[in-house]
């Protein structure tokens, strides 16, 4: 059986980022991959944000394949043809340091994986890990599926994505539910680039993205998304698995529902669908992040439920969780002591770092939306039902329409249940 | 667009093998109404065979999301990775 410091189970950002770090500290680490290349199974909206990337490789922008620099956001409410919408254009992040880029992850991760390459990271692919090998209870190494296909590690890092087979597998993790993920389907649809720029107000090479609520995943508990790419849109819904079930929606009658809104329409005209994408997003929040650790494992990314979707931060913190452990594997290796205890410094950094507070910080988000499933269906037609009375100019004094607005309101919503959606709102997000 | 149009744009290694077993067929004929998995999978997998009173699954054109394992009611799905290197392989990801 070969022997390695770290092996690395699963080649996205996670998995090549913590190979990253364990190389760099020195130590004999390989990444196994299910796919034909790091990149082919992994699948992401597309936002990546620059500063959490260029922890891991520094000035990443000289030559990763990017798509464009995000100099704007928008925010939009779709409530049946209508639409309400809020944004921030900020042109300087069209130049270095940045602030998020869109990508595609397949040429993404090739890349990165180059990069694991030159700091001496080991990559296998075509192979997928069945499971890890216990001398009693202390983990030595992982199973994969070819002819003698046994490895030994030191440390095993478990960057296997959202479907968390190995984690529960090795009692760390408890199996998904239909609460804690949402199914997200995307097209990538080709436009030429000065119709891009058109359509979405940019100059040349800069990008834009929108965020919708509301319709935009009929109501249910999700975000459907917009993001320029040099030569395409990625347009993207994702919904959490209950109410999708519930309401017997199918992911591409969510996508296609979006892609009919007239505004969504007219962005997309005359573009043509390349690629039909589905993946799973770790929805579980901070009460459902699985045990982190144990001897000789450590657990990052999807696989640890690591993501704050109000934010879209999913691949930052898979690549920060992952640097750290890899940081962590090799410490402790070097310390010669990779027992619960050493390991469990990987949780403290976590803590210490944005991703575990950030997660901590919206840890109310995911029940107060699953206890009130009628806000993004509710609030949204409340809102634009509110604009259209106000902008309607009909020769009613604008105190009428006032009133006219707050009695509709009120209606829809008693002051209580406002107050209750405020107070829930706020400690949520806040 | 139907998916069916979709699912033309996209890239697969086959396996000969199924990566995806309905664990008790019973289940579906005997206790499930509803048949959820014939909606909620992204690229239509799962489908009722009225003739054959099963349900049918076309697992070459799996997109691996897992969709299928978690929103089972009956947990009656036992769904795997392909084998290394096998299943869907994406351009732009």
């Amino acid at each position: 059986m070969q022997d390695f410091d770290v092996i690395v189970i699963g080649g996205g950002p996670a998995g090549l980022s913590a190979a990253i770090s364990a190389a760099n500290a020195g130590m004999k680490t390989i990444v196994i991959e299910r796919g034909d290349y790091p990149g082919t199974k992994n699948v992401m909206g597309g936002i990546l944000y620059t500063t959490p990337t260029a922890m891991v490789v520094p000035e990443f922008w000289q030559e990763a394949p990017l798509e464009r620099p995000i100099i704007e956001q928008r925010i939009a409410m779709l409530s049946g043809e209508q639409s309400i919408m809020a944004g921030y254009r900020e042109p300087e992040w069209a130049q270095e340091p940045y602030n998020a880029h869109s990508v595609f992850r397949v040429p993404f991760d090739r890349w990165l994986a180059k990069q694991a390459e030159k700091a001496g990271v080991m990559i296998v692919t075509e192979t997928l890990v069945e499971d890890l090998l216990y001398d009693g209870e202390d983990i030595i190494g992982v199973r994969t599926g070819r002819d003698e296909g046994d490895l030994g590690a030191k440390v095993v890092i478990l960057a296997e994505g959202v479907n968390n087979f190995l984690a529960v597998k090795a009692g760390l993790a408890k199996p998904l539910r239909a609460e804690t993920v949402a199914v997200t389907v995307k097209e990538v649809i080709s436009l030429p680039k000065e119709k891009i720029e058109d359509r979405f107000c940019l100059e040349e090479g800069q990008g834009a993205t929108i965020e919708l609520y509301g319709d935009s995943t009929a109501g249910m508990m999700g975000v459907g998304f917009i993001y320029t790419n040099k030569e395409s849109i990625s347009l993207g819904v994702g919904a959490l698995l209950r109410p999708l079930i519930h309401e017997e929606w199918t992911p591409n009658d969510l996508i296609e529902n979006l892609k009919a809104k007239p505004y969504v329409k007219r962005l997309l005209q005359g573009g043509e669908t390349k690629e039909y994408l589905a993946h799973l997003i770790p929805e579980g929040g901070y009460a459902n992040v699985p045990k982190l650790y144990r001897q000789g494992l450590l657990v990052v990314g999807d696989t640890a439920m690591l993501m704050n979707s109000f934010n879209r931060e999913g691949s930052n913190f898979a690549m920060i969780s992952g640097k750290i452990a890899g940081e962590v594997a090799a410490e402790n290796i070097q310390n010669g002591d990779i027992s619960h205890n050493a390991m469990a410094v990987y949780e403290n950094r976590l803590k210490d770092s944005f991703i575990m507070q950030d997660m901590h910080h919206y840890r109310h988000m995911a029940k107060f939306f699953e206890d009130n499933p009628h806000l993004l269906k509710m609030y949204p037609e409340v809102v634009s039902k509110a604009m259209k009375m106000y902008l309607t100019v009909d020769g009613v004094p604008k105190k009428k329409h006032q009133k006219d607005i707050m009695k509709m309101v009120f209606e829809n919503r008693s002051k209580r249940g406002l107050i209750k959606d405020a107070y829930g709102a706020w400690r949520a997000l806040l | 667009m139907k998916l069916d149009d979709k699912l033309f744009l996209i890239r697969f290694n086959t396996d000969k093998l199924s990566h995806i077993k309905i664990a008790d067929p019973q289940v579906c004929l005997m206790q499930c109404k509803d048949k959820p998995c014939t909606r909620f999978c992204p690229s239509h997998v799962y489908d009722w065979d009225e003739e054959e009173k099963r349900i049918s699954v076309g697992y070459e054109g799996c997109l691996e999301c897992g969709t299928c394992r978690i929103g089972c009611p009956y947990g009656n799905i036992d769904w795997h990775y392909p084998r290394g290197g096998f299943g869907v392989s994406w351009k732009n990801g």
